[in-house]
Parts: structure tokens; C-alpha cells; sequence
């Protein structure tokens, strides 16, 4: 009992330390936020934390494995290990509500669920809200945004161009 | 290198094709993220720069993960960076379809529409390899070149059934590309040991499905499909224009200057 009682108490100490790493590129969303954190493994007395990049060429992903490592190290693992998984692929639907909540909070309309088709050629864009003003009336002014992850967007009512948190 | 020459003599191993696969696949984005980066404070408009610069990232991504994979699969101790930038230009196994020239913006969104369907389509096959590297960097790609495809797609119709201009410049970007198509779905010895050990994808058998989604755009964008009986190839056994060469200059001069240098 004793034993257990003290693991999971690890485990919370754990998972604490892991919610201090923030997305460096979106500030609000901690790495579990974003649902890149995929496994947290105790064996004997090793450490071991599965990710999985978001995007091919995420410039973050180096970063969040150096920021969970040194995370890991200040709650007492300084030999907690960070290995990569590709499979299954993370998906925006990932992001859990809180993130998606956080996201429209910092000016970043968060994705839409996952559409059946990713290979359809001219599928109209998404219709996102305005995360200022909640307007409806928005258009796309570009599929590619300030980072891999985010698409350009402009309100038509409130004028203001936002990003979109791409939905991949 | 000898070991190619030697691989005619014996039976092909499943490592040495598969080693050869991961490159043919790791160059392709490895030298079109390259070209793609060129762009990068070139571009029409800013957004444009922006769309460009994230799309030669998604491929270097790409890259990075196929070359990783083909360094441990030979097993030599070749990080993926050892073999982007140490390897010569016969060593490279691109097909001639991405290291063409960027001409103009038409004639770069035409490559990227090309090139990008038919990634998408070989990922989308590749994400069921019995090879569970393979499928998983493919499940990934496969997102990220669809997305590619529809981005550099509705360029080619805004722009082909845009002004008179825009239709003469992207119609001839598309007359320069259309030769080297042909490569990109041949099929060699490599590939057909891959695909019948179920872990690669015979390209041969994407391209009548290829053809029709690009026949499709093309007509959309009133555009004209050119016909050719020029098939330029051997990028695959490491046969290159003469562009490569200067790429490879761009690419790899830091790494060559200052051997091991770090940021
Ligand atoms: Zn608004």
C-alpha cells in the first residue's frame, strides 16, 4: 500500500512538472494542453516520457524535449528520458478542452474537429469565428500563418486579421 | 561507389534496397524544401512568402525523419545531417522533377501541385507499410502534402484562369515540368522489391488515379496538358542535371566550410 501510495504521488509530481512546459510557440498551451505528451512510463527507477512531434518540421519540438527533460530534472528526475513517437500521428483533435478554451482566450481561433477527407482538392475553408468579436463573417487571406500550425484569417466585421489553429 | 557497382553482380539485399528507398524518398523532400526555401523573401506577397517558407519547413521535416531512418537502416553511424550534408551529387537519389529551377512563381506552384499530389498519394499508401518507421512518418506527411496539394492546386486555377498573363506563364511552367512526370512514376528493381515485401509503394501503380485529380485541375484552370515523348530520368541512380550540383553548393556550403559546426 505504502508503496503505491508513494508512486502515485511520484506520478502527480510527474505530471506537474509536465504542465509547467509550455508550446514555446504558443505560450497559453502546456505540452499537455496540446496532446503531445503520449505516455509517462515508471520502470524500476527510471523515468521514461513518450511525445509525439505535431508537425514533420515543428521547429518546437527540439525545445519541448530540452524544456521537458529540464522540467523533469527540477521535480528531482535528472535522468528522465524523452523518446519520439511518429505513430499514431498527433492530430489537432488532440488538444483538449482546456487548451481549445485557452487558445481563443489568447487570440487564436482553435481548429475545428477533424473533416472525414484530408485529400479533397477544393473543399471550401473552414468557417471560424472571430475570436475578438465572435463574428461568423470571416475569410481565409492565407492557408499558411505565422507557424506551421496556424492558418491567416481577417474578421469582417471587426476588422482585425487572427490566426487560425489549422485543423490537421 | 563500389557497393553500387557490386549490387548488379548479386542479389539486391533488403537492407541495401531499403536504405536506397528511404533516400529516394528523403532526398525528394530534402532537395524540393530546398528549392522551396529560395523563395523565402522573394515571394509576391508577403502571405505568399510566409505559405512558401512553411512548406519548404513541412519537407525539411520530412527529410529529416527519412534520412534519420535511412542512416539507421545502413547502419554506419550516419546521422541525418551526415547525410544531407556530406554526400556528393551522384550519391543523391532525387528524383529530376524537384531540383528543377523555380522559374516563376506559376512555374513553382505548378512543381509544387505536381510533386505534391503525388506525395500525398504515395504517403497515403506508404502509411500502411509493414514497416512501422516507414508508416509512421508517412502518416504524418501524408496530412501535410495533402494540404500542400489543395494550397499549390487553387494557385494553379486562380492563376491559369486569371489574365492572359498568368495563363501564358503558368501554362508554360507547366510545358517545362511535364517531361520529368514521367520519372516519377517509373518503376526499378527497388521499388518493386519494396512493394512486394509490403513495405514500399510500386509508383507505377498511383499514376493513372494521379493523373486524373491533376487532369482535373488542369482543366479547371483552363490550362492545356502537354504532350512529350522526352522523358528525361536516372535521378533515382543518382543521374542529375546539372542543377543539382549548385543546390547542393547552397545547401551544404557551411557544413563543408566549417566541418561539425553547431547553432
Ligand atoms: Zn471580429
Amino acid at each position: 500500500m505504502a508503496e503505491a501510495a508513494h508512486r502515485s504521488q511520484d506520478e502527480d509530481a510527474v505530471w506537474r512538472a509536465l504542465e509547467e512546459v509550455k508550446d514555446p510557440e504558443i505560450p497559453v498551451l502546456s505540452v499537455l494542453n496540446l496532446g503531445v505528451v503520449r505516455a509517462v512510463e515508471f520502470s524500476d527507477d527510471d523515468l521514461e516520457v513518450t511525445i509525439t512531434p505535431t508537425y514533420s518540421g515543428c521547429p518546437a519540438m527540439d525545445m519541448i524535449e530540452a524544456e521537458i527533460k529540464e522540467s523533469l530534472a527540477r521535480a528531482g528526475y535528472p535522468d528522465a528520458s524523452v523518446k519520439t513517437v511518429l505513430s499514431p500521428p498527433w492530430t489537432t483533435d488532440w488538444i483538449d478542452e482546456d487548451g481549445r478554451a485557452k487558445l481563443l482566450e489568447f487570440g487564436i481561433a482553435p481548429p475545428q474537429k477533424a473533416t472525414a477527407n484530408k485529400r479533397a482538392l477544393f473543399s471550401a475553408p473552414p468557417e471560424v469565428a472571430c475570436p475578438q468579436c465572435g463574428s461568423e463573417n470571416t475569410e481565409m487571406v492565407s492557408e499558411f500563418g505565422s507557424t506551421a500550425c496556424k492558418a491567416l484569417y481577417k474578421c469582417g466585421d471587426c476588422l482585425e486579421p487572427f490566426d487560425y489553429f489549422k485543423c490537421l | 561507389m563500389t557497393a553500387a557497382v557490386a549490387r548488379n553482380d548479386q542479389a539486391l539485399s533488403q537492407q541495401d534496397a531499403l536504405y536506397d528507398y528511404c533516400l529516394r524518398l528523403g532526398d525528394n523532400a530534402l532537395i524540393l524544401g530546398q528549392r522551396v526555401a529560395e523563395w523565402t523573401s522573394n515571394a509576391p506577397t508577403v502571405e505568399l512568402d510566409i505559405a512558401l517558407g512553411n512548406q519548404a519547413l513541412d519537407l525539411f521535416g520530412q527529410a529529416r525523419m527519412l534520412l534519420d531512418y535511412a542512416g539507421r537502416v545502413e547502419g554506419k553511424g550516419r546521422s541525418e545531417d551526415d547525410i544531407a550534408f556530406l554526400r556528393d551529387v551522384l550519391d543523391f537519389r532525387n528524383v529530376l522533377l524537384v531540383e528543377q529551377p523555380n522559374g516563376d512563381f506559376g512555374q513553382t506552384v505548378v512543381r509544387q501541385f505536381l510533386y505534391a499530389t503525388f506525395a500525398s498519394a504515395l504517403y497515403e499508401g506508404l502509411s500502411q507499410s509493414k514497416d512501422e518507421e516507414l508508416s509512421g512518418i508517412a502518416q504524418k506527411a501524408v496530412k501535410e502534402m495533402a494540404y500542400h496539394a489543395r494550397h499549390n492546386g487553387e494557385w494553379v486555377v486562380r492563376l491559369g484562369d486569371g489574365t492572359e498573363e498568368s495563363h501564358a506563364r503558368v501554362q508554360a511552367g507547366l510545358d517545362a515540368l511535364w517531361p520529368y512526370v514521367h520519372e516519377v512514376f517509373e518503376a526499378d528493381e527497388i521499388d518493386l522489391a519494396m512493394a512486394e515485401a509490403g513495405i514500399g509503394v510500386d509508383p507505377a501503380s498511383l499514376k493513372d488515379a494521379w493523373l486524373a485529380e491533376v487532369t482535373a485541375v488542369i482543366e479547371r484552370a483552363t490550362l492545356t496538358l502537354p504532350e512529350t515523348d522526352w522523358h528525361p530520368d536516372g535521378g533515382k541512380r543518382g543521374h542529375h542535371s546539372e542543377h543539382l550540383g549548385f543546390i547542393l553548393a547552397d545547401l551544404q556550403f557551411l557544413q563543408r566550410t566549417y566541418p561539425g559546426a553547431q547553432w
